[in-house]
């Protein structure tokens, strides 16, 4: 048998199940809380409460250590996106205001921005198609 | 691959210092140890040297010597050039990741071995923070970890070779040839490091006659608890070596259960680290085998969909009694 293949068998494997059903109930969570947010104090205050608090846990430093329990289910809402600027900013203050921050802000956000607009770009065409239609 | 004999070089002195999460490990004896990562700076880099400072002014203090050889992880190895200014001192910057501390004690020996020069200082260091950041993401990233990495120590670790009888006494040396068994995972740098292991260990045996047995302890660099399992495989199977009663890794002698190091320590500094801060100490050891192991891990190619390639670089000591 090749290297590649002994690496593969021997390396310990990740319990993506584990980790699949804690991302499921700390997403859904933050999901629900954000429902009540939305329907007390509307889209907008929810959005930055959100913002507010994991950029604060982040500057902290208790979200990296948030995310090792609950997974993927703070990154992937705008918890992750909030906290992936911060990080960053905090990382590279030291280098200055253009060459450190500015240069590096979005350095980690910087592809969900792009991507996210392409993905709303398609399916905005979408839309428009089988309005058409 | 190329062995090399010494003659009339030994090793003087030593000085380490590391952080808490060392403290807090297997390794006693180390010589000081920060209150925290920074050490009173505002970044890690300025604390990483100043932590090769302090090793470099404790070593001046009790040692004469004219030249630095050294290689951190630093891209341009910018700390150690940072550090080599404040001395007016002759230096050499090398870099093979982790296992520069033993590429520099090859070189220091062989400037030594023919009597041009007394003495010289060997000098590494690594820092977590310093690594993250310049490797994979910012620290207060949450970025998930596979549960089969290696974590990079914060120590910095010198030492003195010199001319004038010790107890220890550098005997030979081999230089590594850099080895790619086609591993892309950058978490797994154990089974990117174990073929160059295991190819420096066999070649720095046939060409020194000598079979595994004859050595009290081979200390591998950072290849971690499962790069040792891939190391004992590549023995068996490529090297037909059967016995690995005597194979170490220091990486994986670092650090506790619990600390959240995964699979054990990595970086330049961890190999003199363990070292000179526990191996030499131990009256068993005699004739010792130091394999310093690197990963030549470059971001911008990996993200180009390149392999990783490996060197390992061994060095052996004989302890009088």
């Amino acid at each position: 048998m090749n290297y590649q293949n002994i690496v593969k068998n021997i390396t310990p494997k990740e319990k993506r199940l584990e980790n699949a059903i804690a991302a499921f109930i700390s997403g859904g969570l933050i999901g629900s809380m954000s429902e009540i947010l939305v329907s007390s104090l509307g889209v907008d205050a929810m959005l930055i409460a959100w913002i507010v608090a994991a950029s604060l846990l982040t500057g902290l430093g208790k979200f990296d250590t948030i995310v090792d329990y609950l997974k993927m289910g703070v990154i992937i809402p705008i918890t992750g996106f909030a906290h992936s600027v911060s990080s960053a900013s905090l990382e590279y203050k030291e280098e200055g205001f253009i060459t450190g921050i500015g240069a590096n802000f979005l350095k980690l956000a910087g592809s969900v921005i792009l991507y996210g607009i392409v993905a709303a770009s398609i399916l905005a065409l979408v839309r428009c198609l089988l309005w058409l239609v | 691959m190329v062995s090399i004999g010494f003659n009339n070089v030994y090793i003087g002195d030593w000085f380490s210092i590391a952080s808490p999460d060392e403290e807090k490990g297997y390794i006693k004896n180390v010589d000081m140890y920060m209150k925290d990562y920074y050490y009173g700076e505002k970044t890690p880099e300025k604390a990483e040297l100043k932590m090769q400072k302090t090793v470099v002014n404790n070593l001046l203090q009790r040692n004469k010597f004219d030249l630095i050889i050294g290689g951190d992880l630093s891209n341009q190895l910018g700390i150690m050039n940072m550090t080599a200014k404040n001395y007016n001192k002759s230096f050499l910057g090398v870099y093979s990741a982790c296992a520069s501390f033993v590429e520099s004690m090859i070189i220091g020996a062989n400037l030594l071995t023919n009597k041009q020069l007394k003495s010289a200082c060997l000098l590494t260091s690594s820092h977590i923070l310093g690594s993250e950041r310049q490797f994979r993401f910012p620290n207060e990233y949450g970025s998930l970890k596979a549960c089969y990495t290696t974590s990079t120590i914060t120590a910095s670790c010198g030492a003195v070779i010199t001319n004038s009888q010790t107890k220890y006494k550098i005997t030979s040396g081999t230089i590594g040839s850099v080895v790619d068994y086609d591993i892309k995972d950058v978490a797994n740098m154990g089974a990117i490091m174990a073929p160059a292991a295991a190819k420096t260990i066999y070649e720095h045996l046939i060409n020194n006659g000598a079979t595994i047995d004859d050595y009290d302890i081979i200390l591998t660099g950072d290849l971690g608890k499962l790069g040792l399992e891939f190391l004992e495989y590549l023995l068996k199977t490529e090297y037909n070596i059967m016995n690995f009663r005597n194979i170490c890794d220091a990486g994986s002698c670092i650090y506790k259960e619990g600390q959240e190091k995964y699979m054990g320590g990595s970086g330049p500094s961890v190999l003199p680290f363990v070292f000179f801060n526990k191996i030499i100490h131990n009256k068993k050891y005699k004739r010792i085998l130091l394999v310093g192991t690197g990963a030549l891990h470059n971001p911008t190619l990996v993200n180009q969909k390149n392999s990783i390639p490996a060197v390992a670089h061994a060095i052996e000591i004989e302890v009088a009694s």
